[in-house]
């Protein structure tokens, strides 16, 4: 190499070093020194959640007299956000168990949306089996919609009430009996 | 068919419809009723068969032979334009080329080449022959262009689309005022209107098959003096010196439509008309009879709703019990005991297997303006050891009672004649709110009642937000009956001894409530949260 290219290359690798530093200069390190922090809470890196990650709650199941509900703690998935625990909750509710436990949740019956408003009322919308695979009676439907009611606003101080839907449609009831047409409150008259 | 074109040379003796139209009719309808009350007194004459069509009335006579009533080809043949031969073994009656045969000896005739039995064969009296009366609607009907429906039972002949429907009168004392109950089946609508001491009640009909049941005999200073026929469509209600005012409603029944009439009297239970009567002999007690002497009460008309019913056929038992078949059942049997021995207007929601909206359910009850609301139900459970009745009242959310309650309060709302009035404005989906205390006090009751005849659930009176119960705008309460998940119990409610101690229950819960409600022992509507 002559001198006279060994000082050419020199100088390119003293501008691409500069650009460098100014580019970590204006996209790095001025935004850590100004914005930083503010950037950094309006969108912050994801929560690492650990796999298998999970919350204790209490799912309800109907009782031995057949009359009432039952509360059992479980562990339930972890989720995120208040509408994103509801989920997982919900689901864990309506999954299949076995023998003590007995569901007032007819088989098959899955949930298709949730959403929560600002003001706490839950919607929470499930497929056609809720309904269709119901057996029928006020006392019954009283411990479906209960146990859904419950499960949410026992668990979820963020709740306040839950309107259950039936296929994405508001739906007067779901055998004949118990109003559906508004949020419903908690109510643990329905428990033992 | 045109009376008025046939020759006036029948050789019947009919009255032919010739004079003014409202006269004729009055006439026929005199003559049809004065026939039917001899017919009643056992006088052997039967009355003659009255044929109503479009262009008039007329009558045919009928003769009695050997307890059969038989009518003259004679006097059918200048009517339905027949042509009648006679031939050696047969009858031959044609119409229009369509021929019918009858024999002399035989109950049966050939219409066109269909062969119908008769009550008796065809009767030679004199020159004329006689056919039994069913010859119309078993042979002649088949064949003739118009349509021709005979009801033998009201000896009317009706030929052609005429909406006449069979009317009949009930009449019930209850206390000093008196109730009508007028059903016109197939479903006629009628107006009610008053005229000095006189109600009509004008039916949507070209005629009426009318049934009055003899009137008990009535107090000459009652709230009724009697009832009449008017005019082909219309009747008369004569009223007495006690009338006060009246209150009349109409619900359907199946193919009926039912005209309730309340006749109010002046009277009150504390009024005597002469000097205090001496006390009664003791008799035995008759607490259910009793009722139809007292005062009009505050419980009058109730609406009954067996739950479910159609493609909704509610709970299942295992054994293929049906809730809907149960509540209907029941439903019917309440009816019956509440009607026959407290005198209280019972409606149902429906009375046969069809799928009813919930707010028509409770629109009967506030249409009517009945006074208590029922709702009959069986009950499921996934546990199959659950037994035992349970009664719901209605319960609200806080928040939508709370916000309810405020629009209860009386508005006051300008009228059509310039005033001011005080409304109560009430919205349909919370009508309950002013009646949840009395709700409260009837489930009370109807445990009590049902305490010593059936089992009882653990949880025997309950608070809930059941739909068919928040619009219902009157004390209201749903009444499971029991557990069809049970295989027990499902046998039970299929069965008359178990609904009959539903129905026994269900009907002293209405006595009880009703006579705390007339005491002035029940809080006032308008309950508490």
């Amino acid at each position: 190499m002559t001198p006279r290219r060994a000082l050419a290359v020199s100088a390119v690798s003293a501008v691409a070093a500069a650009a460098a530093a100014l580019a970590w200069l204006f996209f790095i390190g001025l935004p850590r020194w100004y914005g930083g922090p503010a950037k950094a809470a309006a969108a912050p890196a994801p929560v690492q959640v650990p796999a298998g990650r999970k919350i204790k709650a209490r799912l309800f199941y109907v009782a031995a007299d057949g009359s009432s509900l039952t509360s059992v703690e479980r562990d339930v998935a972890y989720g995120e956000g208040t509408a994103g625990q509801a989920k997982e909750i919900v689901n864990a509710q309506i999954a299949p168990v076995t023998e003590p436990l007995l569901s007032a949740v007819p088989p098959g019956t899955t949930l298709r949306a949730l959403f929560v408003t600002a003001n706490g009322e839950a919607y929470v919308d499930f497929s056609r089996e809720i309904t269709a695979a119901h057996p029928g009676g006020s006392l019954d439907e009283l411990l479906t919609v209960y146990t859904i009611v419950n499960a949410l606003t026992v668990n979820l101080p963020a709740v306040s009430a839950v309107q259950v839907l039936v296929n994405g449609m508001e739906v007067d009831t779901l055998a004949g009996h118990v109003d559906l047409r508004h949020p419903l409150a908690k109510n643990l008259a329905w428990v033992q | 068919m045109n009376f008025r074109s046939l020759p006036g040379g029948s050789k019947a003796p009919a009255l032919l419809c010739a004079g003014p139209a409202l006269l004729c009719a009055i006439v026929s309808v005199a003559i049809l009723l004065f026939a039917r009350g001899l017919a009643s007194q056992g006088v052997a004459q039967p009355s003659p068969l009255t044929l109503l069509a479009k262009e008039g009335r007329r009558v045919i006579p009928v003769s009695l032979i050997n307890d059969q009533e038989f009518v003259a080809l004679d006097d059918l043949a200048p009517i339905f334009q027949l042509t009648v031969r006679e031939e050696s073994l047969a009858l031959t009656v044609s119409y229009k080329g369509k021929i019918i045969v009858l024999t002399s000896d035989q109950g049966l005739a050939s219409v066109a080449g269909k062969l119908v039995s008769l009550p008796a064969p065809p009767t030679r009296v004199g020159r004329r022959w006689l056919v039994p009366l069913e010859f119309i609607s078993r042979a002649l009907a088949p064949i003739y262009d118009t349509r021709l429906e005979l009801r033998k039972a009201s000896h009317l002949l009706i030929a052609g689309d005429l909406r006449v429907p069979q009317v009949t009168v009930r009449y019930e004392p209850v206390g000093t005022a008196a109730r009508l109950t007028v059903d016109a089946t197939p479903r006629a609508t009628s107006t009610v209107s008053q005229d000095n001491d006189r109600l009509t009640i004008k039916f949507d009909a070209d005629a009426l098959d009318i049934a009055i049941s003899p009137l008990p005999p009535l107090p000459s200073q009652g709230v009724l003096q009697g009832v009449r026929v008017l005019d082909p469509v219309a009747l008369a209600v004569d009223l007495g010196p006690r009338f006060a005012g009246l209150k009349a409603s109409t619900q359907p029944v199946d193919q009926t439509m039912r005209l309730v009439i309340d006749l109010l009297s002046t009277q009150t239970p504390t009024e005597t008309a002469g000097p205090v009567p001496a006390p009664p002999p003791p008799a035995a007690p008759a607490p259910d009879l009793s009722a139809l002497n007292q005062p009009v009460s505050a419980v009058r008309t109730i609406a009954i709703d067996p739950g479910h019913g159609g493609d909704d056929e509610g709970a299942k038992g295992d054994g293929g019990v049906k809730e809907k078949d149960v509540t209907l059942s029941v439903a019917r049997r309440v009816k019956a005991s509440i009607e026959a021995r407290l005198g209280i207007r019972v409606m149902l929601t429906r009375d046969d297997d069809r799928n009813v909206p919930l707010d028509e359910r409770t629109a009967v009850a506030n249409n009517n303006k009945a006074d208590l609301f029922i709702s009959l139900h069986a009950n499921a459970s996934l546990r199959k050891s659950a037994v035992g009745v349970s009664i719901f009242s209605v319960a609200f959310d806080q928040a939508a009672e709370q916000a309810a309650r405020l629009t209860l309060a009386p508005e006051r709302l300008p009228t059509f004649n310039g005033g001011l009035r005080d409304i109560e404005l009430v919205p349909w989906d919370l009508a309950q709110i002013g009646h949840i205390d009395q709700s409260i006090e009837l489930a009370t009751i109807l445990e009590r009642q049902f305490h010593d005849r059936i089992a009882l659930s653990p949880r025997p009176i309950v608070r809930a937000p059941l739909r068919v119960l928040e619009s219902a705008n009157m004390p209201a309460v749903l009444v499971e009956m029991g557990y069809l998940t049970n295989p027990d119990q499902e046998k039970q409610l299929a069965g008359a001894d178990f609904q009959n101690a539903v129905v026994q229950a269900v009907f002293e819960a209405v006595l009880k409530f009703r006579d705390a409600l007339d005491q002035g022992r029940l809080a006032a509507a308008g309950g508490t949260p």
